[in-house]
This record gives structure tokens, C-alpha cells and sequence, in this order.
């Protein structure tokens, strides 16, 4: 087998080494009964190119994103990424090293991280960032559970405007650890329900921004309100290219913020692997979950990178530390930095322009059609498809059939909500104006006008 | 003839010959290059990437506009290259030696995985995109679904959670689930062998469980007197790894299962060293009721430098009601998925992350098992269990194995008794393995052993690699034991750094670069 | 001190000049916490020979002011970079006052554990608590049987 360099006289001189007579004396401390001695009942050893073929028939029978009229966010977003990332992420030294416990030889990866938590903290407008959590949903999560230690306080409110799959997951996990979720009606304008509901027991308010309907929310009233409360605001963005146009969550007041990364540098991939960000004010640093990694010297005096404040993490507190998580998104971390070192300052603002700027033509294509729902949205717009033409999913479904993949169905996120007739189209800067009058004038058709 | 008139030298000249004490001017050393942060060689005003004008402006958000500077730097291209090229030449990584961290799997990845991961069909798909597009990718999960299942003889598996301490918490929740629907809420104790990893006690504790620690025996092994003695009727779950992080198989783990399941508690196996077994044994067999599998260990899929990872979660038929959504079901028009516990199994939990789980390990661990087939995955097993006993029989010479009857399991455990009176510690041993090429071992874990030394090779490893790392560990035991300290209390010496303060790290925290910050950090 | 490190084999000489000039004596707990006592104050914190043990202090938190206190609960945490340990409470009362100055300066506890180092000060619920605790010569001959 090819990965296999063992030869079998390797394995007979080494068994003559360890002084056993054969394998299966090795494995003498496994029950008998749980020895199997036929093997299991899958198929054999593949050459590559059978495995290539395999997979390649399995491929084909997807139709990617690229292929076509796209219009899917709601969470994933499919950006251009530069084929310099693909390559460096694919360089030995960053994709077959491990997590860096030794720090002499892992500079590499650690002063990576350095540069990822220093853009992470300057895109949200907070002050420290951890290495990366596994994915939005679950930095939302863990920032719910870590507002509960800061404020000793159990209840959390999410908005309505929060992506569902996002509540969810708050709901499994923080609810698991003894947290009351409040979780708010779907709504596109939040605001004034999420201000409404905050009380004394209130450890936290998760709001979302731009919200999974694509609108644009100042939370500067809910942090004040929150504050007041003594109260945490968790301000989460699934779309993090809209850092590069919109006032960040902590010129707007939040205490942490969380966001999906995906966006920058990495693909689609099917829903993973993605990166959670996860930013705070630099006073809750010591009840962050996961890893951190800092400045310090070497014993000669020259500049070094560590993981530190280790003492929050499973690994020494075991029982009490602020996180379960170990592994996280180193990858798609150092995916994200490279996509954002080359892009910078004006390049980051240039792409989120032109991002806002087919949404607005999108907008503007579909206004006649549809009835557009989002006052003020970054890349994305929820719009309600008429009572004629069935409900969101059937007009996706018969766009199909024209080759157009027509955004996402509200109620595939949330099936329970009533909102069967909102449908939410994304735009990005691989959106051509090809694509919007390609779908505009499918819909135009499948509405009959 | 014609005559090279330059008279360039080709062979080196004795000023060559030896560079003790040398220091280059610029602190570069040869290939290794000195490397500011991005934010020192970058600009704002610079960019590597070309976009087309906007048609429209943001007039439209008014003051939701961000004025302020965001306070990113940029680079070209070219400068984008070298800036993590050489970063990069400053890792240690599998593809470059011996990566022997216990319990962690460091095998070697497959290419084909990651060229399989890159096709469009599987990499440029998006989540919520109609599952009618994506049948394919919905097929693969499937498959790679059967052959866990397979693998671990275990009827259901819940695939979402994106690395093994995430499994854990999946598992648990499912454990919890199946209590609190029986009616036994109340069980809240679970129950954790003291040489289990820190990520065991974390995620009871997460799920509101409250953790007690079983004692060991002396063979390194559960010790089953203590366990019975603290199962009860509000134990939930034992949560037990398999072989376990002293690298060494649980002879009693059949009973083990009885007397848990007859407390009426479910058995929790962490399935970091499934590698040592893959193949062979089932842990359905084992009486398991649930164990999560790190894709990116015994599934080859990369470590990446700390991730992504995956760790689905096999389910007996008992918690199987239990699992989380989404997941893949057969269907009239082919396959889809179930997105929304609610509607078709009101005994769900709930939801781990916010899609189908991590596809692009998936399809990687898929290659990688139908590269090997049940054929090749057993001889991985036998393989990597081989190379652990070869080093533990070879290092015995000069170390103190931990446990040193019988054989080891995919790794092999030393304490550092051989070290005593050197002046040598763990930590130092270690340090010095850095200065001959290798990557050093697990250290200080389990915490049940005094100064220990997990090492696993792999079965990706040549004979000539494992003689080359034994042969390096024992010069270096020898010349620790011959009072050659020096060598050890300073090392790394050949590393881009040497040891790096940890306590300056912790005490006054720089965890981001901010432009007042100086170019180094001044020494307390 | 409910300590994840392993203590070296060879345990560190006590070296306390600073004790022999106490108008109070100090009282010990076998989990190396010590009391001294004024009036109905209690100053509370880790013996040299935990802050020994446990390396480079990084970080303490303390407890908040006014927080009641129960013997043998964690009330204080002190972390060096590897580990994390609770430092329980040697009395019962209520904290009148936390040692503000390590948090800037954690390595206080190091540098003098006995004296500077304190972490709290607490108003006694049960002063009889305190004479249940060991005096000096009773923890050090506790020490040696570590």
C-alpha cells in the first residue's frame, strides 16, 4: 500500500527486536472475542486513479456555484480568492505541522496567528482576538457561555434578526451549560424588541448586523441599553467582508464580537471547514475561550510568538476552563491572513464596495418583480416573492430549471417562522451584471409579467 | 580548448570549514530569513489584489459607513509570497521529519486528498444551495457514514461536529438527551479516568456535568474497583479513552461497559487513538455507546497547524434517536437532508454548527479510506501499533518505559526516572531532541505518569526513520547520563529561536501589534 | 492549593526572615494557605512553599470585596503559565479587602509570599477557626512529610 513504507522483512526484523513472535501478539491485551480475524466487509485498497475516478464521478454530480447565475449567502458567501492563498496554504510546513506547543519550531504558524488575531481585532473594532473558533455559530455560542462568567448572570436574548442556524446552536450548547436563551421572533428590524427585553437578569444580547435578512443595524442604542443593564452586547456578522464598509461592532459598542470568516480566504466548501472570529474588549481577555497566542522574547532577546494565558484553556483547568475547544481553524486562519495581507486596507474596502455596489444594482433589477424587503443591506437582500408564484422554495426550484440558483428560502433555515414567501438573494464581486438580468428576467417569466 | 579564464574556486577553502561563533550582519542565517509582521512591512495604501470601480457608492448607509481607518497593512503579490514563505521555513512539519506527538496522530497526509477536497463539484458548493444540486456531495457523506459505521460496528453517526472535543460534547448531549427522556435528569455525575485528556473534564463540565476522576492501577489501566465503587444512580456516563493515553489497550473494557450499563449509565469513549485499531477491532463490540473519531488523526486528514479538524460521532442504536440535525436520509427523489429536528424526530438535541459539518475533511478522509480499503486500514492498525513496540523495545535501552510488561498500543510511554540525578528534565530532553531534527514527543501528558514522554510514530514511518530517531534519542540519553548537561538545559541551539519567555507572555499580555508597540518587547 | 504540577523531588528550604519580626503569628493550612491575624482581620495567602512549587506566578485573581467566605472553598485563583490552582479559603468571613496590587504585579507572590504576596483580607466569622489551624513549627514538620 502506498503509504505504507513498512516492507514485511521490516516487520519481521522488528518483531524479532521487540522479542514477539508475531502481530498478533501485540494486540494480546484486546479481548479475544473483540479480535476480528476476517476482514470487514467494505471494499479493497484503491489505486489512485481509481480513487480520483471515484471521487470525480461524485463531483460531477454537484453543480457548483461557479457554473452558473448564483445568489446564495445566508451565511456562506462565494468570494474570489486569490490562487496565491491555495498555494502557501498547501506548503508542508503550514499544512502537515500541528498545533504549535513548541513555539522554537513553530514561529511559522505562531507569528501567523499574531498577524490573524491583530486583523481580526482591527476588522471588528475591538481590542484582542483569539486564534479562531471552528465556525460562527459556535464562537456565538461560546460568547453567550462567556457572558454568563463575566456577569454571573444566566439569561441570554437573541434577536430576531439572528441567522437561525446560529440560535440553534446557541440554544444546544448554551442552553446545555444552564443558560435561559430567550430566543425573539424572526424579524427584519429587531431593535426595538431586543431594547424592550433587556432586564436586570440579562448576562448578554447577541444581535446580528448585517442580520440574516441583510439589513444594516446601528446597535449603538442597544449597546447603551445593555450597558445600562449591566449587560454584555454580542454583536455576530456571518459575512465578514462587511468590515470593509460598515462601522465595526466596537466603534458601535459591543463588548465581544463574533463573526463566520469564510468569506475571506476560504471556500464554500459545502458548509466547512469555516473560522469563527471572536473578538473582545481587552478586560474580558482572561474569560476568552480558546487559544491565544502573544508576544514575548527568546532567551537571547529577539522577538517570539507563544500560545499564552493558557491556563483558561481544557488542557490545564480541565474542568474549569472557559472552553472545551482544542483544535480549531488554523488553516482557514492562516487562509484568512493570507487573503487579507493581500488585500489590505484599500483592497478590503474596494471588494466590500463592489460588493454593496451589485447588491444595490440587484436591488434595483429586482424592484419591479419582487417586493424588496431590506431598507439598508451590505451584500444581501430578503425579498417576498408574490402569493401567485407559491412560495420562496417552488420559485427557487423552477429557477432550476433555467440554470439559476436563486438565493436561499427563508424557511430552509427556519421552517417554523410563517416566512415561507421570503426569499434571501446574496450578491459578491463574482456576481456579474449577466447574473442579476439573467435571474431578473427568469423570475419576470415564472411570475408572468 | 577553450580556457575558463574566470578561476572561480569549486572546492571550499579552510576559512570555510567550521563556522563556530559566526553571525551574519543582518542576523539572517543563510536560508533562514529574519521576518518583521506584516503590519511593519505592509502599507494601507498597498494591495496585491486588482478589483474593477464600483458602478454604485454606499450614499445609501449613510453614517452606518465605517470613516475611521480599519488599520490593516497590505502587500503585493510578490511580497505577499516571501512574507509566508518564510514564515513558513520556521515550522517543524510532518512532511519534514518524525512528528512523534503522543496521542495526536501525526501521519502522513495524502496529496490526493487535497486535490480530491479542491474539485469544484465538492469545493465550490454551498451549503444551503438545493440538496436536488447537490447529490453527489449528500452520496459522499453517505459513504463515508457507512464506512464509520463499519469500522466502529455502530448503527448511527451523527457527522457534524468539526474536531473530537466538539464530538465529546455532541456525544455527551446525546447522553444527556437519552437520560432526560428516560426520565433520569438527575444523573449529572460522569465519571473520568485521571489520565485522560483535559478536553474529557471540559466538556462534562460544559454540559453542566460535575466530574470525578477513577483511579489507575498500577498496570496504567482503569481500575475497576474504584469505578464501581463510583457508579450510582446519578452517574450518567464514564467517559472513557480507548487505547488509552498511556497508550495502552483497556483489558477489562468489556467489563468495563457491563457494570457501567448496569448503573444504568452510558460509556463515553474518546476516540483519539482509534488509529491503533482501526481495522481490527470494533468498539461496538466493545459494549461503546459512543465515541467520536478525529478525521485528522487516523483519517490522515492535515492538522493544518491546529485545525480544521472533524470529529463525527458513531451512536449505539440507544442514543441514535438522539443525534443532532442536519443529517442525510434516503428519499424518493434520491437523497436529502433532514435540516429541522423538529418536524421528523422530536427526540433531537438540537444543532452542533451552523451546517452539514466539515465537507472538505470529509472527502479527504473518504480518499484516504478508499485508498486503503478494510485491507489497508487494517495493516495501518497493525503497522502503527509495530513501529510504537519497535521504539519502546529500543529506547528501553537507555529510558524508562512507564509501563514496561507487556506491549504498548500505538504509543509508547516513558517516565523520566532514567533522567534522575542528570539535572536533565522532560522538558529539557525534549528541547535537545529539537537540535537533531526531530519534533519532540507529547510531554508531561498523562498527567498520571511523573515527567512523561508519549511517543507515537505512526505507521506512516520507514524502519530507516524510526532506527534514525531511536539512534538520536539514545545518543542523547547517553550523553544526558553522562553528565553532558549543557547540551540539554539551553537547547534548541539550531532553532530559528531559542527557549521563549513564557512567563513575560502571560504576565503582561501583547496578544495584537499596535503601532505604538516597540520592535521588542523589553525584558522584565 | 489543588496543584496539576509535579512538585520536584527535593522539597525547597524555608527561607522567611521577614515571619520572625510578626507581632502575630501565622497559622497554616495543610493545602499551603497561611492566616495571620489582627483583631478581627484575617490577611490571607499562599505559603513560600506553594509559591515555590508553583513557578512564576502570571496571574492571581482575588476575591471581590465584600464576598462571604466559607473555610475550605475556593476563593482565590493563582495561575503561573502552566498552572491554574484554587486557593482555598483557611477561615470562614467576609472579604474587607482584596490585595489590588497584584494585578499589575502577580510576581509579588513570588518575590514575597508571606507579606506583600497576601491576597485578601477577611473580617472572621468564626475566629475559633484559626486555632484549629497549624502553627509554624507544626507546617514545617508537615512539610517534610511531603
Amino acid at each position: 500500500m502506498r503509504y505504507l513504507p513498512l516492507t514485511p522483512d521490516d516487520r519481521a526484523q522488528m518483531l524479532g527486536v521487540i522479542g514477539a513472535p508475531d502481530i498478533d501478539a501485540l494486540f494480546a491485551d484486546v479481548p479475544a472475542a473483540a479480535r476480528k480475524r476476517e476482514l470487514f466487509d467494505l471494499p479493497r485498497r484503491a489505486g489512485e486513479l481509481e480513487v480520483e475516478r471515484e471521487l470525480g464521478l461524485l463531483a460531477a454530480r454537484n453543480r457548483p456555484a461557479g457554473s452558473g447565475p448564483f445568489f446564495c449567502g445566508a451565511g456562506a458567501y462565494r468570494h474570489h480568492v486569490p490562487a496565491t492563498v491555495d498555494h502557501i496554504i498547501q506548503r508542508s510546513e503550514f499544512l502537515t505541522s500541528y498545533t504549535p506547543y513548541q513555539p522554537e519550531i513553530a514561529q511559522g504558524t505562531l507569528q501567523v496567528l499574531f498577524e490573524f488575531q491583530t486583523q481580526v481585532a482591527a476588522l471588528t473594532g475591538m481590542d484582542v482576538a483569539n486564534a479562531s473558533m471552528y465556525d460562527g455559530s459556535t464562537a456565538c455560542a461560546e460568547a453567550v457561555m462567556m457572558s454568563q462568567r463575566v456577569t454571573r448572570r444566566e439569561k441570554a436574548i437573541l434577536s430576531g434578526g439572528l441567522h437561525p442556524h446560529y440560535a440553534a446552536v446557541t440554544q444546544t450548547i448554551a442552553h446545555a451549560e444552564g443558560m435561559h436563551i430567550v430566543r425573539q421572533a424572526a424579524a427584519l428590524d429587531a431593535e426595538a424588541a431586543v431594547i424592550a427585553a433587556i432586564d436586570a437578569e440579562t448576562a448578554c444580547v447577541v444581535v446580528q448586523t448585517p442580520n440574516v435578512f441583510g439589513v444594516v443595524t446601528d446597535v449603538t442604542r442597544i449597546a447603551e441599553a445593555a450597558h445600562a443593564a449591566g449587560a454584555l452586547l454580542i454583536v455576530v456578522t456571518t459575512e465578514a467582508v462587511s468590515f470593509g464598509l460598515l462601522k465595526s461592532p466596537g466603534e458601535m459598542g459591543a463588548d465581544i464580537a463574533v463573526a463566520e470568516g469564510q468569506s475571506i480566504g476560504n471556500a464554500l466548501n459545502y458548509g466547512g471547514p469555516y473560522i469563527g472570529l471572536f473578538a473582545c474588549r481587552e478586560k474580558l481577555v482572561r474569560q476568552m475561550p480558546g487559544r491565544l497566542c502573544g508576544e514575548t522574547i527568546d532567551a537571547q532577546g529577539r522577538r517570539g510568538y507563544v500560545l499564552t494565558l493558557s491556563t483558561r484553556e481544557q488542557h490545564i483547568r480541565r474542568e474549569k476552563a472557559t472552553s472545551n475547544i482544542c483544535t480549531n481553524s488554523g488553516l482557514c486562519a492562516l487562509a484568512f491572513t493570507i487573503h487579507l495581507s493581500l488585500l489590505g486596507e484599500v483592497g478590503l474596502r474596494q471588494m466590500a464596495a463592489l460588493n454593496h455596489s451589485r447588491a444595490r444594482e440587484l436591488a434595483a433589477a429586482l424592484g419591479g418583480v419582487v417586493e424588496v424587503l431590506t431598507p439598508r443591506f451590505f451584500n444581501e437582500i430578503a425579498v417576498r416573492v408574490p402569493k401567485r408564484a407559491g412560495d420562496a422554495s417552488s420559485v427557487v426550484e423552477a429557477l432550476l430549471t433555467d440554470g439559476i440558483v436563486a438565493g436561499v428560502p427563508y424557511s430552509r433555515l427556519d421552517p417554523h417562522a410563517g416566512l415561507d414567501d421570503i426569499l434571501l438573494l446574496a450578491c459578491t464581486e463574482t456576481t456579474t451584471s449577466e447574473d442579476i438580468a439573467a435571474l431578473s428576467a427568469a423570475l419576470k417569466r415564472r411570475l408572468g409579467q | 580548448m577553450t580556457m575558463n579564464s574566470v578561476g572561480r574556486p569549486t572546492a571550499p577553502n579552510a576559512a570555510a570549514n567550521g563556522a563556530e561563533g559566526f553571525a551574519s550582519l543582518t542576523g539572517a542565517r543563510g536560508l533562514l530569513q529574519d521576518e518583521p509582521l506584516l503590519f511593519e512591512l505592509g502599507g494601507w495604501d498597498k494591495t496585491g489584489v486588482d478589483f474593477d470601480a464600483p458602478d454604485h457608492d454606499a450614499s445609501d448607509l449613510g453614517d452606518l459607513v465605517r470613516a475611521a481607518p480599519i488599520g490593516l497593512a497590505g502587500l503585493s503579490e510578490p511580497e505577499t509570497m516571501r512574507h509566508y514563505v518564510r514564515l513558513s521555513q520556521k515550522n517543524h512539519a510532518i512532511d519534514l521529519a518524525l512528528y512523534p506527538l503522543g496521542s495526536c496522530t501525526m501521519k502522513h497526509n495524502p496529496r490526493l486528498n487535497e486535490k480530491m477536497a479542491r474539485l469544484a463539484g465538492f469545493a465550490d458548493l454551498h451549503p444551503l444551495q438545493p440538496v436536488s444540486t447537490t447529490q453527489g456531495a449528500l452520496e459522499l457523506i453517505d459513504r463515508l457514514a457507512h464506512w464509520l459505521k463499519t469500522l466502529t460496528g455502530m448503527p448511527a453517526v451523527a457527522m457534524t461536529p468539526k474536531a473530537g472535543a466538539h464530538g465529546e460534547l455532541c456525544g455527551l448531549l446525546c447522553i444527556r438527551a437519552a437520560h432526560e427522556a428516560a426520565g433520569h435528569g438527575h444523573r449529572r455525575r460522569v465519571l473520568v479516568p485521571t489520565s485522560a485528556h483535559g478536553t474529557n473534564p471540559a466538556t462534562a463540565a460544559f454540559v453542566g456535568y460535575s466530574v470525578e476522576e477513577i483511579a489507575q492501577t498500577a498496570d496504567g489501566r482503569v481500575d475497576l474497583a474504584d469505578l464501581e465503587a463510583k457508579l450510582g444512580p446519578d452517574v450518567a456516563a464514564i467517559m472513557v479513552t480507548n487505547p488509552n493515553t498511556c497508550g495502552l489497550f483497556e483489558r477489562d473494557v468489556i467489563e468495563i461497559a457491563r457494570i457501567t450499563h448496569a448503573h444504568g449509565a452510558y460509556f463515553y469513549c474518546d476516540g483519539a487513538n482509534f488509529n491503533a485499531i482501526v481495522g481490527k477491532v470494533r468498539p461496538g463490540d466493545l459494549g461503546v455507546d459512543a465515541m467520536h473519531i478525529n478525521l485528522h488523526k487516523t483519517f490522515s486528514t492535515p492538522h493544518g497547524g491546529g485545525g480544521p479538524g472533524a470529529g463525527p460521532v458513531v451512536l449505539s442504536a440507544a442514543l441514535a434517536p438522539f443525534a443532532p440535525a442536519p443529517w442525510v436520509v434516503h428519499g424518493p427523489d434520491g437523497l436529502t437532508l433532514v435540516e429541522e429536528a423538529k418536524d421528523q424526530a422530536a427526540q433531537a438535541f438540537g444543532r452542533m454548527c451552523a451546517f452539514q459539518g466539515q465537507m472538505g475533511m470529509f472527502v479527504r478522509a473518504y480518499a484516504y479510506m478508499r485508498s486503503h480499503g478494510s485491507d489497508g486500514l487494517r495493516q495501518v492498525a497493525e503497522d502503527a501499533v509495530l513501529n510504537a513496540n519497535y521504539i519502546k523495545a529500543m529506547l528501553s535501552a537507555e529510558m524508562t518505559p512507564a509501563f514496561p510488561d507487556g506491549p504498548c498500543m500505538h504509543e509508547a510511554l516513558f517516565d523520566d526516572r532514567w533522567l534522575d540525578g542528570t539535572g536533565v528534565s522532560t522538558l529539557d530532553f525534549a528541547k535537545a531532541m529539537i537540535d537533531e531534527g526531530f519534533h519532540p514527543m507529547t510531554m508531561y501528558f498523562p498527567l498520571v505518569v511523573h515527567g512523561a514522554m508519549l511517543i507515537e510514530p505512526t505507521e506512516t514511518e520507514s524502519k530507516r526513520e524510526l532506527d534514525r530517531f531511536c539512534e538520536a534519542l539514545l545518543a542523547l540519553a547517553r550523553a544526558a547520563k553522562a553528565g553532558d548537561a549543557q547540551r540539554f538545559t539551553g537547547a534548541p541551539y539550531l532553532a530559528p529561536l531559542s527557549r521563549l519567555d513564557e512567563t513575560l507572555a502571560a504576565r503582561k499580555p501583547k496578544l495584537t501589534w499596535r503601532p505604538e508597540h516597540d520592535a521588542t518587547p523589553a525584558a522584565e | 492549593m489543588n496543584q496539576r504540577v509535579f512538585p520536584p523531588r527535593v522539597i525547597p528550604v524555608l527561607n522567611c526572615p521577614d515571619n520572625l519580626i510578626r507581632e502575630n503569628p501565622m497559622r497554616f493550612t495543610k493545602d499551603h494557605e497561611w492566616v495571620e491575624v489582627d483583631g478581627d482581620v484575617a490577611t490571607v495567602g499562599i505559603t513560600a512553599y506553594a509559591a515555590e512549587q508553583l513557578g512564576d506566578v502570571v496571574f492571581v485573581e482575588t476575591p471581590d470585596v465584600g464576598k462571604t467566605i466559607k473555610a475550605g472553598d475556593g476563593f482565590a485563583v493563582v495561575e503561573s503559565v502552566k498552572a491554574a490552582s484554587d486557593v482555598y479559603a483557611p477561615i470562614s468571613g467576609q472579604v474587607v479587602e482584596a490585595n489590588a496590587a497584584l494585578g499589575d504585579a502577580p510576581e509579588t507572590v513570588n518575590a514575597a509570599p508571606e507579606a506583600a504576596g497576601w491576597f485578601a483580607k477577611v473580617k472572621l466569622a468564626n475566629p475559633a477557626e484559626v486555632e484549629a489551624l497549624m502553627d509554624r513549627p507544626a507546617y514545617e514538620a508537615y512539610l517534610q512529610t511531603l
